[in-house]
C-alpha cells in the first residue's frame, strides 16, 4: 500500500523501538511526578521523634513474619478515616517506617491490622493465639503457627542483618545525641547479636516483634 | 517542599494535561491519504477495514477528563506546593509526634484556618456526636451505669471489640485469661478496682519459678496435691501431708488458707486457691505445670487506646456481669 507510507500514525504503530520508548515514555511519568519527588522529602524521610531501631532479637521476629507470609493477610498501614483509628490507634506516619526495609504495610486486611499491636495484648495471649488461635479468638480463620514455639534461633545471621540494616538505613536520620549522624546499630550491638538471641525461640522473637509494633507513636 | 520538587511536579503534571490534548488532536487528523469512511485497501474474509475517524462521543469525554483534570489541580492539592482553593487535604502530614499530630489538628480546626483537613473534620463531626453521650454516662455511677440497659449495650459493643479477644466475647474467659462473669477477682471487683484495671492494665507480680525452691520434680508434685485439698479436690493425700509445711512459702501472696491476695486486701493478683475457681486449669497436671514454671499474667493498659470516658462505661459492663 503507497499510501501507507506516508501514514504517521503507522510509524509508532507498526515501528516496535518507537512504540516501546513513547510506551515507556507514558507509564513512567505518574512513578516520576508521584514517587521521585518523595525520595527527598523532609516530611518523608525524618524519623518519628520516638522512633528506636529494632532490637536483635526484633529483628528475628520480623524475618520471621516475612517469612511465614503474615504481611499477606495482615497489613501494617493504618489510614487516615476515623473507622481505622477508633480501631487501631493513630493513622500511620511516614515518618514511622523510614528504617523499614522492606516495608510490610501489606495490601491486603484478612485479619486486623498490625502497625500498632504493640503493648494491646499480652505475650501470653500472643503465644496461645500464634500457637492456636481459635483458642483465645473462636470465630478467628488465621492458621496455627505451632512450630514457632519448637524452633530455637541459632543467631548464626543475625550480626549479618544489623550490619544489612546499618547499609539500607545510612544517613537516614538515626542521630547521637549531639544530632551527629551514626548508623542504626554500634559496633556492640552487632557484636552481641549472636548471643541476644541464641537459646530463643522463634516464638519469643516474633512476640518481641510483634510488640514493639506502633511504640514510635503512642 | 523544595521549589525545585514543587515545579519538577507541576511541569509534568500540566504537561502531560496539555500533551494529551495535542496528542487528541494529532489523533483526530487524517494521515491515512484515504478519505474519511473510505476503505483503507484491505479485507481479510470479507470483512473491509474502512478510514474511521475517533468516534465524536469518545473524543468529546476525553476533552472533558482533560478539562476536569485542570479543574482538579486547581481546587485539591496536586501541584506540589499549590494547596488548592479549598484548602483541602486528607489528614496532616510530616507529623514527628503525637503531641505534634495534635496541635496540628487543632490548628487546623481553628476557625478561620482556611483548611478543611477531612480526617480531623470526620473525628471531630463523631465527637460532637458521640462526645456528649459518654461525657453523660461518665459523670453517673459505675453502679448505676450497671443497671442501665441502654447504656451497657455500648459498654458490651466497646467490651467485644476491645476486650473479646482474651476474656471471650461472653466474658467467661480462657485459660489464663480471667472469667469476668464469676465475681471472683485477681485485683478486686469493686467498681473502682475494675477501672483502675482497665485504664492502668495490670502486671501480676509474677508467681515465680518453684521447681528448685521445692526440691524438684517430686516437691511439685506434692504441692500440687496440696494445693488441690484446698478447694476439697481429689488429690493424694500422702503428696499433700508432706508439702503442706512448705505452703508457709506460697501464703505470703496466697494467704496462709489460700484465700488469695484480694481477701487479704493487697493487690498482688495472687488468686484465691480454695475456691475452685482454675485461671490456668485446675487438674494436677496444669497445677503442677504453674508451680514448675511459674505464670505472669499481663493485662494491658487501655487509657491511651480507649480514653477514660469508654473505660468507664466498659467497667460498668464489666461490674454488670457479676453483679446482675
Amino acid at each position: 500500500m503507497e499510501n501507507n507510507i506516508e501514514n504517521k500514525h503507522e510509524k509508532v504503530e507498526k515501528h516496535v523501538g518507537w512504540f516501546f520508548i513513547f510506551t515507556i515514555m507514558a507509564i513512567s511519568i505518574g512513578g516520576l511526578v508521584e514517587i521521585t519527588p518523595l525520595f527527598f522529602q523532609k516530611e518523608t524521610t525524618t524519623p518519628v521523634t520516638n522512633l528506636r531501631p529494632y532490637t536483635a532479637l526484633e529483628m528475628e521476629g520480623r524475618d520471621i513474619y516475612i517469612r511465614e507470609g503474615c504481611n499477606v493477610c495482615h497489613s501494617q498501614m493504618i489510614r487516615p478515616f476515623r473507622a481505622e483509628t477508633e480501631r487501631y490507634g493513630h493513622y500511620s506516619v511516614a515518618g514511622e517506617h523510614v528504617w523499614e526495609h522492606p516495608f510490610l504495610w501489606g495490601s491486603k486486611r484478612t485479619g486486623p491490622d498490625l502497625a500498632r499491636v504493640g503493648g494491646r495484648y499480652s505475650d501470653d495471649w500472643h503465644r496461645a493465639h500464634l500457637i492456636d488461635p481459635r483458642s483465645v479468638v473462636p470465630e478467628s480463620n488465621m492458621p496455627a503457627f505451632k512450630w514457632l514455639a519448637e524452633n530455637k534461633l541459632d543467631g548464626k545471621l543475625t550480626a549479618k542483618k544489623l550490619e544489612t540494616f546499618n547499609l539500607l538505613t545510612r544517613n537516614r536520620g538515626h542521630k547521637d545525641e549531639q544530632g551527629n549522624s551514626i548508623p542504626l546499630y554500634s559496633a556492640e550491638d552487632i557484636a552481641n547479636a549472636k548471643s541476644d538471641v541464641e537459646g530463643k525461640t522463634e516464638m519469643d522473637a516474633i512476640i518481641a516483634y510483634l510488640q514493639s509494633l506502633g511504640h514510635a507513636l503512642k | 517542599m523544595s521549589s525545585f520538587w514543587s515545579i519538577w511536579i507541576t511541569v509534568l503534571s500540566l504537561g502531560t494535561l496539555v500533551g494529551c490534548y495535542l496528542l487528541l488532536r494529532w489523533c483526530l487528523k487524517n494521515f491515512a491519504g484515504v478519505p474519511e469512511g473510505e476503505s483503507m485497501g484491505h479485507e481479510f474474509d470479507g470483512i473491509e477495514e474502512l478510514n474511521n475517524p475517533l468516534p465524536k462521543w469518545w473524543s468529546t469525554f476525553f476533552l472533558v477528563t482533560i478539562i476536569w483534570g485542570f479543574g482538579y489541580l486547581l481546587l485539591y492539592p496536586g501541584l506540589g506546593n499549590w494547596a488548592g482553593l479549598l484548602g483541602w487535604k486528607s489528614s496532616n502530614q510530616g507529623i514527628v509526634s503525637l503531641e505534634e499530630s495534635k496541635q496540628l489538628s487543632a490548628a487546623s480546626l481553628a476557625e478561620g484556618s482556611g483548611i478543611l483537613n477531612q480526617y480531623d473534620r470526620e473525628v471531630q463531626q463523631a465527637d460532637e456526636k458521640y462526645g456528649p453521650i459518654f461525657k453523660a454516662l461518665s459523670a453517673r455511677d459505675i453502679e448505676d451505669i450497671a443497671k442501665d440497659e441502654e447504656a451497657l449495650k455500648i459498654g458490651q459493643r466497646l467490651f467485644l471489640q476491645n476486650c473479646a479477644q482474651c476474656h471471650g466475647s461472653d466474658a467467661r474467659g480462657t485459660t489464663g485469661f480471667p472469667d469476668l462473669t464469676d465475681n471472683d477477682w485477681l485485683y478486686g471487683g469493686k467498681p473502682a478496682d475494675i477501672k483502675y484495671s482497665l485504664i492502668h492494665g495490670r502486671v501480676a507480680q509474677g508467681m515465680m519459678a518453684w521447681k528448685s525452691a521445692l526440691g524438684g520434680e517430686q516437691g511439685v508434685k506434692e504441692m500440687a496435691a496440696y494445693v488441690l485439698s484446698l478447694s476439697g479436690r481429689e488429690h493424694n493425700a500422702e503428696d499433700a501431708a508432706k508439702a503442706a509445711p512448705k505452703f508457709a512459702m506460697c501464703a505470703a501472696c496466697h494467704g496462709s488458707e489460700g484465700q488469695g491476695s484480694v481477701a487479704m486486701g493487697i493487690p498482688l493478683g495472687a488468686p484465691a486457691l480454695n475456691d475452685n475457681i482454675w485461671l490456668y486449669g485446675g487438674s494436677q497436671r496444669a497445677i503442677e505445670e504453674t508451680i514448675r514454671n511459674g505464670r505472669a499474667g499481663v493485662m494491658p493498659a487501655w487509657l491511651d487506646i480507649l480514653g477514660e470516658d469508654k473505660i468507664h462505661v466498659i467497667s460498668a459492663y464489666v461490674y454488670s456481669l457479676s453483679n446482675k
